[in-house]
């Protein structure tokens, strides 16, 4: 069996890069993708520790957070398409009408 | 397989009338949409049927995912009548900025299922669902003006850093999961209980945890979405964002920590005390120069979840009491701001920024009066909801000894005084400009804004039977 | 079944002040007028219907409470609004309502015509309920609401007519003297809850007469609360050295002379002591203060009323004389004493307050002594009825004055103080000399009234209508007939204290009962040389002011400086002036105001108040609307926060 370190570590990985990729990008396609890096880096650690405890509800909760990032995905897109409408931008620095 | 349907009527009726309204949108003609409210309307009422069938049961219910205790009634009594406030302020706003879409009456009922779930949920993968269910409905919430720059800017803001933080939240599930070998809030605290020396990775869930919270309850320094996305936001949203997503939030996180970890509660006061400071300390600093009045009440509303946090650090049954009376309270005040706000920003929210309110009090007494009553309760002087409500959860606090923190609570909301009088100052010394368009309060807004100032000068007079109802709530 | 609702009757004035006060501007006389009569007529009529069912209870029985509901609750604070009637509030809220309806009465005729009618109806209603408060609460809280209560109302009615600068300065004056006393009740009451954990009069004498059964030797905390209380006495109840906003609030409308500043709220410090006397009876250093500060009160108002001018002026320093008597009788420890001479004192100095009034108004607003003089053709029933009122004060036999200050007398001298009884016959000379010197200049002798003199328009003063005779003739009544309630011992069975001694039951019994009390021959001897001394006073104003006027100039002329400290009320207001009010002002100009506040305080503030602003611009602008930076901030929450753990972990 692989050791359950392993799979905590390559997790982290995963989430590190998202993270990196939500605060250093600027395309705002490429935010959403990290963050469905994050999303699903957790996914990892959820079977591994399922598998470790010998315990369903950790894969269980897994499927459920496949979904819900699924819709939240689609939701994210849809809201930068109404931001493409109005601004014309997938810049996300220039997303900064209101600030203070 | 225990699936006890009444212990969830609640959230089944509203889900139905939601998904009823959703298929109703493409047969109802495009300027009645609106009136698909009051089918929402009816879905929250039979939401309140479904909390009254489900009375008097204690026990865990749906797989022991969800708690029956007083708690939870409490919680779903709050927030149905939130929900029915900002269902009818809505109508409202939509019928006067022409958004004639139904939609917005669909994912509101879906919001309301969302923070239901999170007040009475037994289990971490029921309050991701909730929360998620809440979060994302918000999120289409906040951008729904289409064309309104600001309204999409708010929506792309709050859906990326809400995102990323349920992220973070669900990787601090994940761990705690892996520590102790459940996601059930009861089997969590036992396995806690039963093995004294805690591994890192527990504490390093927990931590995550709090990180996710933080954001939605707008803690320092999670709280940096709040001034924008409230200002984007059509003002409903703002008002849904400031009182029932905050609250359900609030409320998951005070079951999580008293419930699931009171045994790590040296542990998370010691991380709250310091967010709770740079909280009150933030919301009410920067509130003071603002010029927009929405914004102004974004930041007045991180101030409050700062008081809200000096109780929930307190930890014992009176802050319990103290923060489901604040709740209210603070529910009562801030919806009939906003309520105010959205009358006076008439179409298209055009005047929403302090000088608006000039002389507003002598034009139009009755909103004078009640944005005052609001304003004041805010500010925390006695006579008010808003005094009382700070007085229980100081008072907590104090019966823990943590005076320094009372002590610098007591100091920002001296300081908060300033911005929410010059509103006041502002509405009766101010010169008033003349408009091109008047003011007017519909009936409905008049009768719900005439309840809230009756209600918010009530709980500040006679506190007693809230307070008694809070305490029965208070012990789970 | 009214008595178990007897609490109710402070709710009708309440009603009528708030419908008077927020719509009677919009109202006609007449219906401000009947509304504002009307609450206090129910009031009053419950009172007597609640008395009528009270005297009928047994006696173990007269004590009811009723708790309204609980107002605040907070750890172990508790503070009801509940209410008490036993034989002493008993007493009060007939007096307070009875007198408040007749003076109600008396100022329909009294303020016809003039400006402002609503506002004070409304402001009388409102004492009447704060009033009633004060006398029926059941806790020292509650009382402090309507001690308060009715200071406040005091305030607004001494300045009713606040266009006059007079008046204005008078409120002013009454309202922070008031307040100065306050300062010791509330600590007083606030030692009364840390000694005894409770506010609630029952609460505290029961724990009191467990707690101190032996009476204490030094001046302990029991010592402190009362002097405390006693302070907040002086303030409310004029004695000194706190009584010199009385005379000042003569500016307002007489019958509010009458009624607060003479009937009731001034006895309010009186009642309080009454109400406390299980704690007073155990504090024999601060009982010997009161006695000894209200006999000297009382002698000192009585010599400088002598000389007074103004009619008003004379009355007022009459009722801090005879407060000081109340006083004195409390100091002795004779508490049922005092509240009988509260009483009959509510009667005859309103009586004397309203009947001045009627002069006044007969003689458009002359209020000068020496420019009255013959009235009693004019005012008969004036003159009768307040001549009844004059010989009540002077303790002439028959009078309810008589029985009421002789009892304060007999008790003093029995309790072992002669000096203070000689001080008080002392004053009881004076009282008669005072006030007949007040009636003879007024109603008998020449008319020296210049508007008569110079042949005005309407020159005879006529009597007053109905309103204000009737009110006067009611209260000659109760001057006559009242003191038989409250015989000496060798004419009778004092029947006011026994129906008081219940609310007197937690007393400390330790005051071994002096043989003398039943030294009938000694009492009868001390009550002819106080009628005696009397008499002297009324022969001497007699010759001074009827047979010889040119006596009183001479004797003036004579003693410059005598008439001179009388004249200018021993120039205590001048002290008063010197010796606190200007250093306090210079004080305050100099120092605190340039150099405190517009430096220091000022520059805190408003330097504050620029930080503050400098700050919030700062923390604005972190706020750049980057939502990446915002993200940052969430990570660099969430790495701080793994951090800490990563280091305490074990």
């Amino acid at each position: 069996m692989v050791d359950i370190t392993h799979y905590l570590v390559l997790s982290t990985i995963v989430f590190s890069i998202g993270v990196v990729g939500v605060l250093t990008r600027r395309n705002v396609i490429i935010i959403l993708m990290s963050i469905e890096l994050m999303l699903n880096s957790v996914n990892l650690n959820l079977v591994a520790f399922s598998d470790q405890l010998q315990d369903p509800s950790g894969q269980v909760f897994a499927i459920f957070v496949i979904t819900v990032a699924a819709a939240e995905a689609a939701v994210g897109l849809g809201i930068i398409i109404a931001l493409f409408r109005n601004k014309e931008t997938v810049n996300v620095d220039e997303i900064d009408l209101m600030r203070g | 397989m225990d699936i006890n349907y009444t212990a969830i009527l609640p959230e089944i009726m509203l889900s139905l009338v939601g998904i009823c309204i959703m298929l109703l949108i493409p047969f109802v003609p495009r300027e009645r949409q609106t009136h698909l409210g009051y089918l929402a309307l009816a879905g929250i009422v039979l939401a309140f049927f479904g909390v009254a069938m489900g009375w008097g049961q204690t026990d865990l219910a749906f797989s022991e995912m969800i708690f029956q205790d007083d708690f939870g009634q409490f919680s779903k009594i709050f927030f149905l009548f939130v929900s029915t406030v900002i269902l009818l302020i809505s109508m409202n706003y939509l019928e006067q900025e022409k958004l004639f879409q139904g939609e917005f009456f669909v994912l509101l009922l879906f919001a309301t299922v969302g923070m239901l779930f999170m007040a009475t949920s037994a289990d971490l993968i029921m309050t991701f669902l909730g929360l998620e269910v809440l979060s994302i409905s918000t999120y289409i919430l906040a951008g729904f003006k289409e064309r309104e720059r600001k309204s999409s800017e708010a929506a792309w803001k709050y859906f990326l850093l809400g995102a990323f933080s349920t992220a973070f939240l669900l990787y601090g599930i994940a761990f705690v999961y892996g520590a102790t070998g459940s996601t059930k809030y009861l089997q969590i605290a036992e396995a806690i209980q039963a093995s004294p020396d805690y591994s890192l990775i527990l504490f390093v869930g927990l931590g995550l945890m709090m990180v996710g919270f933080g954001f939605k309850v707008a803690l320092a320094p999670f709280h940096a979405w709040t001034p924008d996305v409230y200002e984007g936001a059509p003002i409903p949203i703002t008002a849904l964002l400031a009182v029932a997503s905050k609250g359900a939030a609030l409320l998951a996180l005070v079951r999580i920590l008293y419930q699931v970890f009171p045994d790590l509660s040296q542990q998370w006061q010691a991380i709250l005390w310091p967010m709770a400071v740079m909280t009150m300390a933030i919301g009410n600093i920067a509130a003071l120069t603002q010029s927009n009045i929405k914004r102004m009440l974004a930041y007045s509303s991180i101030a409050h979840a700062g008081y809200l946090l000096v109780g929930l650090t307190a930890h014992n049954p009176l802050a319990t009491q103290g923060i489901l009376f604040y709740l209210v309270a603070y529910a009562f005040m801030t919806l009939g701001a906003l309520i105010v706000v959205q009358i006076v920003g008439r179409r298209e929210e055009q005047h929403t920024t302090i000088e608006d309110y000039n002389g507003i009090g002598y034009r139009y007494p009755f909103l004078g009066i009640a944005l005052s009553v609001f304003l004041i309760s805010l500010a925390g002087i006695p006579a008010t909801a808003g005094f009382m409500g700070k007085l229980f959860v100081f008072s907590a606090a104090v019966q823990s000894q943590m005076y320094g923190l009372v002590v610098i609570a007591l100091v920002t909301s001296a300081i908060g005084l300033y911005y929410y009088l010059r509103v006041i100052v502002s509405m009766y010394m101010g010169e008033f400009k003349t408009e091109k368009i008047p003011i007017t309060i519909s009936m409905p807004l008049r009768i719900i804004l005439t309840l809230l100032v009756l209600g918010t000068l009530y709980l500040g007079i006679l506190p007693g039977s809230l307070l008694n109802l809070a305490e029965e709530a208070a012990s789970f | 079944m009214v008595l178990e609702h007897f609490w109710i009757l402070i709710l009708f004035p309440l009603v009528g002040a708030a419908m008077n006060g927020i719509l009677g501007r919009r109202f006609p006389h007449p219906v401000i007028a009947w509304l504002s009569c009307s609450t206090v007529a129910l009031s009053f009529l419950v009172a007597l219907l609640s008395f009528y069912n009270f005297i009928r209870l047994p006696e173990d029985q007269r004590i009811l409470t009723h708790h309204l509901f609980t107002w605040i609750q907070s750890g172990n604070f508790i503070s009801e609004f509940s209410f008490l009637l036993d034989p002493l509030s008993m007493v009060m809220i007939l007096v307070v309502t009875g007198v408040g309806f007749l003076i109600h009465i008396y100022s329909l005729g009294y303020m016809a015509g003039q400006s402002g009618y609503y506002r004070y109806f409304a402001y009388l209603n409102l004492f009447i309920f704060m009033m009633s408060v004060l006398v029926l609460a059941d806790n020292y809280l509650l009382m402090f609401v309507g001690w308060e209560g009715v200071g406040l109302c005091s305030y607004l009615l001494i300045g009713y007519s606040f266009e006059k600068r007079t008046a204005g300065d008078a409120a002013k004056k009454a309202f922070i003297l008031n307040r100065i006393g306050d300062v010791g009740f509330l600590i007083g009451v606030f030692l009364i809850f840390r000694t005894f954990e409770s506010v609630q009069y029952l609460t505290v004498f029961q724990a009191v007469s467990e707690q101190f059964a032996v009476m204490g030797t030094e001046f302990g905390v029991l010592g402190a609360i009362t002097l405390l209380l006693f302070i907040g006495a002086t303030g409310k109840s004029a004695q000194i050295p706190l009584y010199v906003w009385l005379p000042d609030a003569m500016e307002g409308p007489t019958p509010v002379s009458a009624l607060i500043h003479a009937a009731t709220m001034v006895t309010a410090g009186v009642y309080m002591i009454a109400r406390s006397a299980p704690l007073y009876s155990r504090a024999p250093e601060t009982l010997f203060i009161i006695a000894v500060v209200g006999i000297s009160t009382a002698l000192l108002a009585a010599l400088i009323a002598t000389v007074q001018r103004d009619i008003k002026k004379v009355l007022a320093y009459s009722t801090i004389s005879q407060l000081g008597y109340m006083f004195l009788a409390m100091g002795v420890g004779a508490f049922g004493a005092g509240v009988f001479h509260l009483l009959t004192h509510a009667f005859f100095k309103a009586l004397l307050f309203l009947g001045s009034g009627s002069v006044i108004m007969a003689l458009h607003h002359e209020q000068d002594l020496f420019k009255m003089g013959g009235l009693r053709k004019y005012l008969p029933v004036t003159f009768y009825t307040m001549w009844m009122g004059a010989l009540a004060i002077a303790g002439v036999p028959l009078f309810s004055g008589f029985f009421s200050k002789d009892a304060i007398l007999w008790k003093t001298f029995a309790a072992g103080n002669e000096a203070l009884w000689l001080m008080g016959v002392v004053v009881a000379g004076l009282t008669a000399f005072y006030v007949s010197r007040l009636m003879f200049l007024t109603f008998h002798g020449g008319e020296r009234s210049e508007k008569h003199h110079q042949g005005a328009p309407d020159p005879s003063p006529k009597e007053p209508s109905w309103s204000v005779t009737l009110p006067l003739i009611i209260l000659a009544g109760f001057s006559l007939l009242a003191g038989y309630i409250g015989l000496p011992s060798y004419l009778g069975n004092n029947r006011l204290e026994e129906f008081l001694a219940p609310s007197f039951r937690f007393q400390f019994s330790g005051q071994a009962a002096s043989a003398m009390e039943h030294a009938h021959l000694t009492e009868v001897i001390l009550t002819l040389v106080t009628l005696a001394v009397a008499f002297l006073g009324f022969a001497l104003a007699y010759h001074f002011y009827i047979k010889n006027p040119q006596v009183a100039e001479r004797l003036a002329n004579r003693f410059p400086w005598l008439y001179s400290l009388l004249r200018r009320k021993f120039f205590l207001d001048e002290i008063y002036d010197w010796l606190i009010v200007g250093p306090v002002q210079r004080i305050s100009r100099t120092i605190l105001w340039k150099g405190m506040d517009v430096h220091v305080i000022d520059g805190l503030v408003h330097g504050t108040a620029s930080l503050m602003q400098a700050w919030s611009h700062r923390v604005k602008r972190i706020q750049s609307g980057y939502a990446r930076l915002y993200a940052t901030w969430i990570l660099g929450g969430a790495l701080l926060i793994l951090f800490y753990y990563y280091w305490i972990s074990p």
